[in-house]
């Protein structure tokens, strides 16, 4: 097995504005290698494949174990986490991309703070009185605490929302990720509190209806998180809410 | 001064958003500075747990009996007030992330579950599955994102922090820092500033440590003035799976929940692990220390497993490697407390841990060492406070396992508050000529670097820098090869006189600013190996063969390195450790203590 290569086509864009190009690359094949660990590579030897002289590539990356959310790319056209995903397992020769649907920043890096504002509009955090000492949190079973467990392993890595059809700028579509965090909050014994204020904000344009169950979320969620489920019980509770406040007009 | 205390918070993990939030909730304001989005911090990578001795187990454990522990597992380095105070404050601590939502695993009666780790006979930590700091991160995210929706909190994501701004009387008066994207370097005003970037694991290169963790800004703040403690003291975790990238940690708390680590007796084995018969196998740990058996410390583990496997040549296949084996546990029981960590494990790798026993080998993981503070959490300029692992103060020689969570947040929870009352304490700044100075002297060094056209491409020196400090700095260290080593880096600093950046443009240039972080990696790493050599003695993570005993008599004080500019190098220090609660005494985890 020596001297086998791993031949990597990427597509670059030098910023925002700038028209994108590809770039190829052959590199050392070597056991466990990753897509990360390639990037690396290119780095300290930025030659391509034809031998021209280039710059490393820009992208996201953080904690390189799948947990930081940070290195999500489309990688032979799939959004997925580059740390986690193994050269030996991906068909050559492998197509680097940047998400399609979050502006590029440079190259493989995009911008994903659309997510984090969509945590604020939904209030995803549990309204404590403060962090003074007042003793113990709620009782909670290991049946809640099992299921409120994987939803509180997004890594907000946005993958969900890249795959997802209806996830555009004509539908302004929130996105799974967020939808389930209202469910995970939502769910929480001191976190209802603003459930209604949580459901209201997933209420007309670009709100929960805007799904169209096409189910990509659920099936790229590198943290196999329940994201469809989430989606229907968020959107019955939505939903009631809606008819509720109709009658209370 | 202004009636709302201005803070800079340098760092977005655990140590960070602790001081955010205290500061927002004492109605200071936050400019909050992140290379990520705080979201994705190096906090997130902590595996297994959380301590506090809430005894919820009826074994009769204390807070006392938590800050002995910390203490004997350190080998008596550290000052002990603020560790006592640190594991008093626990359970609260605990209480506190519990309110927030933290989905820690629970009893059948809905009560906290907590498991045991290495360093003690206690089921002392509370966990989230096996994310837990992921799950802590996120709780203090959320709760800094309120204060953001507020407006009490303002983020700079995608910025990185340069150097401080000080005044004609090295006081610190704000930040130099740049946009990661647009490049512009730019100052910051603050009435104090807390400096919370994590540890300095890419000094080692390959390190459980995320890519941010360059210790570029402790470095930058050490040779403006600061003082760096104990950076001698590095911890090489026993459980890591190696890779290409970087060295994935597996958690201590495989072995809490009864993972035992072992190699066949027989050098060279080449049969399938499964199919060794149990009198074929060495559970060596066990063997070695009956009572703590695979949960001793990580030192402790670390130096078992080289010698297991360098001196008695019994790696896996003559490779350095050793199994951890979880396969005689319930796979039920393994997928409810441990799931994270065996999904990391199956996805690296490619085998199932509940089936396969893992290959696995020490690697470096955790930065005792980092800026002196006071117990205030206070730099030596005024001004600079530190929390979380870019600190020195709690850990001494050698950190227990779930020790560093807990670390974080105390550590922020009192620089924030100190901050805010030094800051309301302080009378306002002179004038603001120090920061076109800082701002300029930044850009200068940006510029320098854009034109340079040597021939040493930086990522590559930072891969000799990486290997060069694991072979001599880590697990055993002999004084040649430290002497050696520092040589190595005088070298490499003026090889960086002759960088080469094959990225010359000015919008998110990734070269600039690794080449800057390498710069004061290499500063660092100079603080590491000096102070390695100096310390003749084998104290916690620390093992010298030459000198195999703790040596109170000497060497039972904190090394201090402070940066002499006239002779760009560091000189050092050293201050005696306050020993007032807990007497040393030998540390051995062979013997009841």
């Amino acid at each position: 097995m020596t001297n086998k290569s791993v031949i990597i086509k990427i597509k670059r864009q030098d910023n925002p504005t700038a028209k994108s190009h590809w770039e190829e690359f052959e590199l050392t094949y070597k056991p466990g290698m990753n897509v990360i660990s390639s990037l690396m590579e290119i780095a300290a030897n930025p030659v391509t494949r034809e031998g021209k002289a280039t710059t490393p590539i820009t992208y996201d990356s953080n904690c390189l174990e799948e947990v930081c959310g940070s290195c999500a790319m489309l990688i032979n056209g799939r959004a997925r986490m580059a740390c986690s995903a193994l050269i030996d397992k991906l068909e050559q020769p492998i197509r680097l991309e940047p998400f399609k649907k979050f502006p590029v920043v440079r190259d493989l890096a995009v911008d994903r703070a659309v997510l984090f504002e969509n945590l604020k509009a939904a209030k995803a955090w549990v309204p404590i009185d403060g962090t003074y000492d007042l003793g113990p949190g709620p009782r909670v079973s290991p049946e809640q605490q099992e299921q409120a467990y994987p939803l509180s392993r997004c890594i907000s890595c946005c993958c969900c929302m890249e795959a997802c059809p209806q996830f555009n700028e004509d539908t302004d579509f929130v996105g799974a990720a967020t939808i389930s965090q209202v469910r995970l909050f939502n769910t929480h014994p001191t976190g209802a509190e603003l459930k209604r204020e949580r459901l209201a904000a997933l209420m007309g344009d670009g709100g929960i209806q805007e799904c169209g169950y096409a189910q990509n979320c659920v099936e790229v969620c590198p943290k196999d998180i329940p994201l469809t489920r989430s989606i229907s019980e968020v959107g019955g509770e939505v939903m009631k809410q809606a008819i509720g406040d109709l009658f209370h007009k | 001064m202004a009636s709302t205390p201005k803070i800079i918070v340098i760092g977005g993990g655990l140590a960070g958003l602790s001081a955010v939030i205290k500061i927002a909730e004492m109605g200071g304001q936050v400019d909050l500075f992140s290379i990520v989005p705080v979201k994705r911090s190096h906090s997130v990578c902590a595996q297994g747990g959380i301590n506090a001795a809430k005894n919820l187990k009826g074994e009769g454990d204390s807070t006392w009996k938590h800050f002995d522990d910390t203490i004997y597992g350190g080998d008596f380095l550290a000052n002990q007030p603020p560790v006592k105070a640190m594991c008093e404050a626990a359970p609260g601590i605990i209480d506190l992330l519990d309110r927030m939502g933290v989905p820690f695993n629970r009893t059948p009666e809905g009560l906290l579950d907590f498991r045991r780790f290495g360093g003690t006979l206690y089921n002392r930590t509370a966990f989230a599955g096996a994310t837990t700091g992921q799950q802590l991160l996120y709780a203090l995210d959320e709760q800094v994102r309120r204060y953001e929706s507020e407006g009490k909190v303002k983020k700079y994501e995608h910025w990185e922090f340069l150097s401080a701004v000080l005044d004609s009387n090295k006081i610190c008066r704000g930040i130099c820092a740049m946009d990661l994207r647009s490049m512009e370097v730019r100052t910051f005003p603050a009435d104090a500033i807390i400096i919370a970037t994590g540890g300095i694991g890419a000094i080692f290169g390959k390190s459980t440590n995320s890519v941010v963790c360059t210790g570029s800004a402790q470095s930058s703040l050490y040779q403006q003035g600061c003082f760096y403690a104990n950076g001698e003291f590095i911890q090489v975790h026993p459980t890591s799976i190696p890779g290409e990238d970087k060295l994935r940690l597996m958690s201590e708390s495989a072995r809490g929940e009864g993972g035992r680590v072992w190699v066949p007796k027989t050098p060279g084995d080449k049969r399938d692990p499964l199919s060794i018969p149990q009198s074929e196998r060495w559970y060596f740990l066990e063997e070695w220390y009956p009572k703590y058996g695979n949960l001793v410390p990580r030192d402790v583990a670390t130096r078992a497993i080289f010698k297991v496997v360098y001196e008695r040549n019994l790696g896996i296949d003559g490779k350095p490697m050793v199994y951890l084996d979880l396969t005689h546990i319930d796979p039920k029981i393994l997928d409810r407390k441990l799931e994270g960590i065996l999904e990391i494990y199956e996805k690296f790798v490619g085998d199932d841990p509940r089936k396969v026993p893992m290959k696995i080998f020490p690697g470096m993981h955790y930065t005792m060492g980092g800026l002196w503070v006071d117990f205030n959490q206070a730099t030596n300029i005024p001004g600079i406070y530190a929390a979380g692992e870019c600190e020195y103060q709690y850990h001494g020689a050698n950190r227990l396992g779930a020790n560093s969570l807990v670390s974080c947040i105390f550590g922020g929870f009192v620089a924030g508050p100190a901050a805010v009352q030094y800051a309301r304490d302080q009378k306002a700044a002179a004038s603001n000529g120090h920061f076109d100075a800082e701002r300029k002297h930044e850009e200068e060094n940006n510029a320098m670097l854009m034109k340079s056209d040597g021939k040493e491409n930086p990522f590559r020196l930072w891969r000799e820098l990486g290997e060069l400090m694991t072979a001599n700095c880590t697990v055993i260290r002999y004084n040649n090869k430290l002497k050696e080593t520092d040589g190595k880096l005088c070298e490499m600093l003026e090889r960086f006189r002759h960088i080469n950046l094959s990225d010359r443009s000015q919008w998110a240039n990734t070269s600039v600013v690794f080449a800057r972080q390498l710069y004061n990696m290499l500063q660092l790493a100079r603080v590491v190996a000096q102070g390695a050599g100096m310390r003749d003695e084998s104290r916690g993570a620390h093992y010298k063969p030459d000198f195999p005993d703790r040596d109170d008599k000497n060497w039972l004080k904190t090394t201090k390195a402070y940066f002499a500019p006239d002779a760009d190098e560091p000189r050092f220090e050293f201050e005696a450790v306050d020993i007032s609660l807990i007497p040393p005494r030998a540390r051995k985890y062979d013997a009841v203590k």
